[in-house]
């Protein structure tokens, strides 16, 4: 009887032990790895200065979780799926990378995603814009957390269709970002009873827009839309600006502007013009708080992307030193469970897609009168509450959705 | 007295959308006014890889230089033309002048210190040196500006442009297609028909004799290599004023202007010239019918071009 008293209670301890070891850190290390352009055109919006979003994430949580240290690595995707995508398998595969943070192009978002849910580990994306990425591109395997093409068209082109733009010519960026961007818009506008005249693709990126400026003026659209990013928008808005296309009576309507893209135009050249953000610096005492600390550090105060990376971190600290675990499916299942209410995110929660939803807000850039100093740009005009602004689950294409 | 043009200019300027013309032609379903326009900026454009292109051809006919920093002196002239604005004050047409003499400086140094090491030698050292030192100086400015771009107002007396009926014309744009036009010419003026070119194109083809007659071979080349870089900084500062002004703006341009230069032959200065206009409007034409395909159709004629005369279309057989 004893010795099978013995045998019972040490498979027990043997059960217990076997059980709590999926509870744990592996290897005692939490790695996260950092993916983002650091010398192209996206540069600016994350690139090196989200890194340091994410070390201050870091530092701000106590640089360890649970007694497990946290690593860093960090690498330039260029903004190509193909290094991204050797990138990460190298990260996933032979280096225990456990998160990876940042991820700007749409493209390399979703090429990674197919190698995080190959190998079960976590990503978060912060840069990305393309709606598809938790739609059609959706995954176990990551969550999408700033924004997306989805509440940046329901915010900036229905506020322009209903001042009265019903005519519309897209110029579109020619990849993932550009195609879903342009998809989202013709949904909203055709929604609020407007009509898409035509559309034209460019190459991403595209240095001259003269030909694409000259041909959006020829339609004869009341909006001319841009569905581009980066330095794609800064040029098309110059030129637009150098060909008259406001002066006679067009309307341009940027759909994705940064703080960053903001700042090099200036008021002058920017004043008017309306854009949805999921975030600003000077919205109120916490944010400046925290933009005061990353100005501190950067010499530039922060986009809603490096917000974005600095509170998605803190979230996944927070789920890891919760769970106990750095297994990419408890600790998502765990930030899903989490709402979000912080710097960045009011009304924050993660959907079963992997789409964080909360509140947005639809902004226009300040005239230079208004503008009291060379960050003081935006003002804020609405709030777009978290389920208004974001693709419902009902409409939603994504597997991991029931919908019957 | 000019006040800023482009407020006064209420009209639509797009006659045809108006419906007020008679007979609307379209060739392939595209208006014959808005092509005109396209074909309109598509020579504008081809104009600049001209002016770009030539101070290639120079540095490689001439020199058998592959210059892959010549994107990156494309990006100085913008820089430096910004940065001096911002610092001294230095305004538009003294930039025109100064900056390219200053980068075409930078590129003598290049030369002297660099360039002299691997003279001789393997073209494609060349081309990697060349390409080291653009890669150096991107990575370094990216640093101290970001991507985002610097800003440049246009000079006042190009604000605003002209009506043409089938499409509106930028001042500016107009400046461009006729300054660069101009200094192409000048360019081939002086290589194929004035003494000094006589020197450089004999320099090159046999220095040792050249300096046999007492020509000083070694500078000459050193001033060549900075007059090709000093073309690509002209282009630069006439850039400014409408690109975005970042450190990379002269990576995406290199590529274009080396598969024109290999269209149009390398060892031609005429040929660069003629080609890169060429280009701009096959580019231009794209752009209108297939846009998606713009980026890429310079490097398809260049596939045939090789194809079918592999010295390029003014090349001479090596």
């Amino acid at each position: 009887m004893k010795t099978s008293n013995k045998i019972v209670a040490t498979a027990a301890a043997l059960a217990v032990l076997a059980g709590s070891a999926h509870a744990e850190i592996a290897d005692d290390t939490v790695k996260i790895g950092y993916l983002a352009d650091m010398s192209g055109t996206y540069r600016d919006l994350a690139g090196p200065n989200g890194l340091k979003a994410l070390e201050m994430a870091i530092a701000d949580f106590g640089g360890e979780v649970n007694g497990a240290k946290i690593e860093i690595v960090s690498a330039d995707d260029r903004n190509s799926p193909d290094i991204a995508s050797s990138t990460v398998r190298r990260w996933v595969e032979n280096d225990n990378v456990d998160m990876v943070a940042g991820l700007v192009a749409s493209s390399v978002s979703i090429a990674v995603s197919d190698i995080l849910e190959e190998n079960d580990k976590l990503g978060i994306v912060s840069g990305s814009a393309a709606s598809s990425i938790t739609n059609e591109h959706c995954t176990p395997n990551h969550i999408h957390y700033v924004y997306d093409t989805y509440p940046l068209a329901n915010g900036t082109a229905s506020a322009v269709v209903n001042q009265g733009g019903k005519t519309w010519y897209i110029l579109t960026a020619d990849y993932a970002f550009g195609h879903a961007m342009e998809a989202d818009v013709t949904r909203v506008v055709e929604a609020n009873g407007g009509e898409i005249v035509g559309t034209l693709r460019h190459p991403f990126p595209t240095p001259d827009f003269s030909s694409f400026i000259l041909q959006a003026q020829a339609s004869g659209a009341e909006v001319v839309a841009l569905a581009n990013a980066g330095a794609d928008t800064t040029n098309a808005i110059n030129t637009a600006s150098e060909f008259g296309v406001t002066q006679s009576g067009q309307t341009l309507a940027a759909l994705l502007l940064f703080l960053s893209d903001v700042h090099a135009l200036g008021a002058e050249a920017a004043q008017g013009i309306q854009l949805t953000t999921g975030w600003y610096w000077d919205m109120n005492e916490e944010t400046r708080a925290w933009s005061d600390r990353f100005l501190a550090k950067t010499g530039v105060r922060p986009t809603m992307v490096h917000a974005g990376i600095y509170s998605s971190t803190t979230q996944y600290l927070k789920a890891v030193a919760a769970t106990e675990s750095d297994d990419a499916q408890t600790v998502r299942t765990h930030m899903m469970e989490t709402p979000i209410n912080d710097m960045f995110a009011k009304n924050g929660r993660i959907r079963i897609d992997g789409r964080m939803v909360h509140d947005m807000y639809l902004a226009e850039v300040k005239t230079p009168a208004e503008s009291k100093d060379e960050w003081d740009l935006y003002k804020i005009l609405q709030t777009i509450p978290a389920d208004e602004a974001y693709r419902p689950l009902s409409e939603s294409q994504c597997p991991l959705v029931e919908n019957s | 007295m000019r006040t800023a043009g482009i407020h006064d200019n209420r009209t639509p300027y797009y006659v045809f959308a108006s419906g007020g013309v008679g007979s609307m032609v379209t060739i392939f379903g595209v208006p014959l006014a808005v092509l005109s326009g396209q074909l309109l900026i598509g020579v504008i454009n081809g104009a600049f890889y001209a002016l770009l292109s030539l101070g290639l051809a120079i540095i490689f006919g001439l020199l058998k230089i592959i210059n892959f920093a010549h994107g990156a002196m494309y990006m100085l002239g913008a820089m430096a033309t910004v940065v001096l604005f911002d610092a001294f004050g230095i305004n538009y047409w003294v930039a025109l002048f100064v900056v390219p003499v200053l980068v075409g400086l930078v590129g003598v140094v290049i030369e002297y210190f660099l360039l002299r090491r691997i003279a001789g030698q393997d073209h494609i050292y060349s081309l990697l040196l060349t390409f080291g030192a653009a890669l150096l100086i991107q990575g370094v400015l990216t640093n101290f500006y970001g991507v985002s771009g610097l800003r440049y107002a246009m000079p006042d007396v190009f604000k605003g442009g002209m009506n043409l009926g089938f499409m509106f014309l930028p001042y500016y744009r107009a400046w461009v297609i006729a300054v660069a036009l101009l200094v192409c010419f000048a360019t081939w003026f002086m290589i194929e028909k004035t003494k000094l070119g006589a020197y450089l194109r004999a320099g090159t083809e046999d220095s040792q004799l050249m300096q046999g007659f007492g020509i000083n071979v070694p500078l000459l080349i050193s001033l060549t290599y900075g007059f090709g870089v000093m073309l690509a900084a002209f282009a630069g500062v006439l850039a400014a004023p409408i690109y975005s002004v970042t450190p990379i703006m002269g990576s995406h341009l290199l590529i274009t202007v080396f598969a024109v230069v290999v269209i149009g032959g390398m060892g031609s200065i005429g040929g660069a010239i003629i080609t890169g206009i060429l280009m701009g409007v096959v580019e231009g034409l794209t752009k209108t019918f297939y846009p998606p395909a713009s980026s890429a159709v310079i490097f398809l004629v260049m596939v045939v071009v090789l194809m079918c005369r592999p010295a390029g279309l003014f090349g001479k057989e090596a």
